[in-house]
């Protein structure tokens, strides 16, 4: 009993140093597949690291899974890679700073587009209910008198 | 008089638009900063083509170039391979040490090109990309110089010329020795 307790002991004190180096756990595919798809490949045109059959694609996703691997969370994945190639790396630009513009510019078009929408609509229907030119009096009963001597 | 009131509106609501196109087309789009510039070089060991181990921390206190290539990328790796070996040979007793990293390459395909070109600066093959993903490379060639404190100074995308390799490298050898 003793001598088994005492080579387990060993074993894992022997397997000590590799776990400590290489701790690893089960990566989530979907997970490493979402953070992949939010990445842009450096070499390609548009393309997402997850879209790309480049082999840097290819690397980027394995150093993906391999971080995740290593424990690390979505977020510090995501940072590793934009310490490195900055917030261009973002398929998605940060919605901070000057990149901001880029999330405000359509909400401020649209609402100014529906402004202008509405002042025309407004200026078109205006224009359809205004009063008409108060009618003379005297003209008025000249019509009158004509439209009576009708047969 | 209601209609002149907004007459200004559209006009106005095209000056941002027109000024930050204008801001873009003044831009190049190819210049693209690395945020790596100023911070320390990231360690790596690799294995070089020799199977000579590569490391940088081993350099501290000389200035290291360190260059991004793979063979099949011509004309620019082609054009600048002569100008690292000749800024290597010049500068090499003088601290200064000319590193060569192959990436997205085959094996034999490397070794090729470091016959062809007489290199003899140490070169090693990065078969996982990680040190290329490690420094930021978009492509090849790219070029990185390290000061003596081990902190990259310059970020050089497209092939090295001799006066960009010699500038640099004087610049920073002038600068004072960091304190060990």
């Amino acid at each position: 009993m003793r001598a088994t307790v005492l080579m387990g002991l060993l074993l894992l004190l022997g397997a000590w140093p590799a776990a400590a180096q290489q701790p690893s756990r089960p990566v989530d595919d979907l997970q490493a597949y979402e953070i992949a798809s939010e990445l842009r490949c450096v070499v390609c045109q548009n393309l997402s690291v997850a879209d790309s059959p480049s082999e840097m694609a290819n690397q980027m996703r394995a150093i993906v899974r391999e971080r995740l691997a290593a424990g690390e969370t979505p977020a510090q994945v995501r940072q590793y890679f934009v310490e490195r190639y900055g917030d261009w790396i973002l398929l998605a630009p940060p919605r901070r700073g000057f990149t901001l513009l880029v999330w405000l510019a359509p909400l401020v078009a649209v609402l100014v587009g529906l402004a202008v929408v509405a002042l025309l609509v407004r200026r078109w229907t205006g224009r359809r209910r205004a009063t008409p030119p108060p009618v003379d009096a005297a003209m008025s009963e000249r019509i009158r008198r004509e439209l009576e001597r009708e047969p | 008089m209601r209609r002149r009131r907004w007459r200004w509106l559209l006009p106005l609501t095209a000056v941002p638009v027109l000024a930050l196109l204008a801001y873009g087309f003044r831009l190049n789009p190819r210049d693209i900063r690395s945020p790596l510039v100023g911070r320390p070089a990231a360690p790596f060991a690799l294995t070089s083509f020799e199977g000579a181990p590569m490391q940088l921390g081993a350099l501290r206190g000389k200035v290291v170039v360190l260059n991004f290539w793979a063979s099949w990328c011509y004309p620019a790796c082609y054009e600048e391979a002569p100008v690292l070996e000749r800024g290597w040979r010049a500068y090499r007793d003088r601290d200064v040490v000319v590193l060569g990293v192959d990436i997205q390459d085959k094996d034999e395909a490397g070794r090729k090109f470091i016959r062809d070109f007489s290199l003899t600066f140490p070169n090693a093959p990065d078969p996982s990309g990680k040190v290329s993903v490690d420094y930021g490379v978009y492509g090849v060639p790219e070029t990185f110089f390290i000061d003596r404190a081990g902190a990259i100074r310059v970020k050089h995308v497209s092939a090295v010329t001799d006066q960009v390799f010699r500038d640099t490298v004087e610049a920073l050898l002038a600068e004072p020795a960091p304190r060990r």
